[in-house]
């Protein structure tokens, strides 16, 4: 049997064992349009998506991922709960020169309920588990609703924990920022100016020196930016010591119930953080009922940073330790905001991942 | 096979570039009539291909052309990973222009990136769309706001008078290529203070992929010699 078709009998096999497991197949169209994609994940998917223009539909790009267009056939006419599975090619740019796939199979599994989250959670990463059990995968476990929370509980301002919720997908942006909030670079010197010449002349005459009104970012929206930049200035600095708890939360990397005897001592004095690691509980309970060694699997707070996906939740990842040069045969995690931003109005609590078969297959070919 | 030299086929980069290499005591001359694209050498075992700047990269890209003279910016923009493919011999001193990235002066409240990132989440959040960014140099510019975690804006074409979109309404601002800043400025537009994308001039470079024979290696050899 041929590579291609090794891969693919693997992948049927996988979405053989989900559908066994309750979950109703479904496909996707392999040219998605470019718009949604990019209002998602921003201008940087340009450099991993292939795209290409349809005189009609405008800007397509070949499918980068299935997430994306099941949640918004979901959306449109699943009903609840829904376990759906899928297998087909996704494509991916590589950097020139990289030898790491263009195009492969994806397996995927995803689940929408909102009776109980992290049950849902545990389902799936148990299911994944159990798929890929036979090749001593290393698996690592994250939890971005963990991040949130610990940003949410920052003594300052809404705007600024806003502003870092906005980047915790980005960690160097959100370290710039954390920086500045904490005062530990200062504030750029043109926008104290700035700032200093309003409090003197107004506003408006500032603005009125400065230059016609051109474009359609308004007035309005600069005199509007040029108040919360006051607020901010007046603003206290984010104190030391909750800059190093925060370091401490970002940088955790333990085994789960190490991690969550840390959190627990980390939320006497910052009982804003409760809520999520009660989730994380809950998820831990379902993990071990679900059969999963909760004892010994890793947590990294970090974990599905830097992903490009929309997770905000519980993340997952299964890798192959013996093989640092293949990317992570497994990955999934929570995505609620998502189904949010897709569901125009709807939303719904959602869980899933994604297999990719071809590295399955290298890593038998090594088994047998 | 002789070793071939990509150079400007007209203009101001022509000449510069001619100008360059007679103070290294290599001449180059057009021949022929106006139109024709021809061109002679004197003082060294060279074939000159002229061509448009532009397309300079591409044929160092594809190997047709050992030697290519056009600007870095054109190399970083067009070449994934320009590196692997060209070597940057000698940077020439002339064709300088920065590419930069301007927004409406009239924007007091921005002044640095962090400040267009915020300004671009603000605007999307009250005008439906993400701000749009007008560049011909896309590449180069979404690399840059990448790295500098800039988020929530859109690239959009602009292959010529850039510095218009943002008073036609087609784009808030602009990413572009300027060297005194004076069309910048007649267009009421400002500088970001940490906008500099990259500070480009025209280089000699040398192409990795192209084929080269013992008589073309040691035919740079001898040029090399000059241009030192």
């Amino acid at each position: 049997m041929s590579d291609k078709l090794a891969v693919r009998a693997e992948a049927e096999r996988l979405f053989a064992f989900f559908k066994a497991g309750g979950a109703e197949p479904v496909d996707a169209d392999l040219l998605q349009p470019a718009g949604t994609l990019l209002d998602l994940y921003g201008e940087d998917i340009r450099a991993r998506a292939y795209v290409t223009q349809d005189p009609d539909a405008g800007e397509m790009m070949l499918r980068p991922d299935f997430t994306v267009p099941v949640v918004q056939t979901h959306m449109r006419e699943g009903g609840e709960p829904a376990r759906y599975t899928y297998m087909g090619e996704v494509f991916r740019k590589q950097q020139s020169g990289s030898d790491r796939a263009r195009e492969y199979l994806q397996v995927g599994y995803e689940v929408f309920d909102r009776e109980n989250p992290e049950a849902a959670d545990a389902e799936v990463f148990a299911l994944f588990a159990e798929a890929l059990s036979p090749l001593g995968l290393r698996a690592a476990t994250g939890d971005i609703g963990v991040l949130k929370a610990a940003v949410g509980c920052l003594s300052t301002t809404g705007r600024r924990k806003a502003a870092l919720m906005r980047h915790i997908w980005r960690p160097r942006r959100f370290r710039g920022l954390l920086d500045r909030f904490t005062g530990r670079v200062a504030t750029d010197p043109l926008r104290l100016a700035t700032l200093a010449m309003v409090a003197q002349d107004g506003a408006e005459a500032v603005l009125e020196r400065a230059g016609p009104r051109i474009g359609q970012r308004s007035a309005g929206d600069v005199l509007r930016r040029l108040n919360a930049l006051a607020e901010d200035a007046a603003a206290p600095a984010i104190g030391r010591a909750e800059a190093e708890v925060l370091d401490t939360i970002l940088s955790l990397r333990e085994t789960l119930p190490n991690a969550r005897n840390q959190l627990r001592d980390i939320a006497v004095d910052l009982p804003g953080l409760t809520p999520a690691l009660e989730r994380m509980e809950r998820r831990m309970e379902a993990l071990a009922q679900a059969g999963v060694d909760v004892a010994g699997l890793p947590f990294e707070a970090s974990f599905g940073r830097t992903t490009m996906e929309y997770y905000d939740g519980f993340v997952f990842g299964f890798l192959a330790e013996a093989r640092p040069d293949l990317p992570p045969v497994a990955t999934g995690g929570r995505y609620d905001a998502l189904t949010r931003v897709l569901g125009r109005g709807a939303e719904i609590p959602a869980v899933g991942g994604v297999i990719r078969p071809g590295l399955v297959q290298i890593l038998r070919e090594g088994l047998a | 096979m002789t070793l071939k030299l990509g150079v400007p086929s007209k203009g101001r980069l022509m000449e510069k570039t001619f100008d360059w290499f007679a103070a290294r005591g290599v001449t180059m001359r057009r021949t022929g009539s106006d139109r024709e694209y021809a061109a002679e050498v004197e003082g060294a075992d060279l074939d000159l291909v002229l061509l448009s700047a532009g397309e300079i990269p591409r044929e160092l890209q594809a190997g047709r052309i050992h030697l290519g003279v056009t600007g870095s910016d054109l190399v970083r923009e067009r070449i994934p990973a320009w590196e692997a493919v060209v070597k940057a011999m000698q940077p020439m001193g002339f064709g300088y222009a920065d590419l930069i990235i301007a927004v409406p002066a009239f924007w007091v409240d921005v002044n640095t990136l962090e400040d267009l990132d915020a300004a671009a989440a603000d605007f999307r959040r009250s005008h439906g769309h993400r701000l749009r960014i007008a560049t011909k140099y896309h590449r180069l510019v979404r690399e840059f706001l990448r790295d500098a975690g800039v988020a929530d804006y859109q690239l959009v074409d602009s292959q010529g008078a850039t510095e218009g979109t943002v008073k036609n309404l087609t784009a808030e601002a602009v990413a572009d290529i300027t060297s005194t800043g004076e069309t910048l400025r007649a267009n009421h537009l400002k500088l970001l203070s940490d906008g500099l994308i990259h500070r480009s001039q025209a280089v000699l470079f040398k192409s990795r992929v192209a084929e080269w024979s013992d008589a073309d290696r040691a035919a740079l050899e001898q040029l090399s010699d000059r241009l030192r």
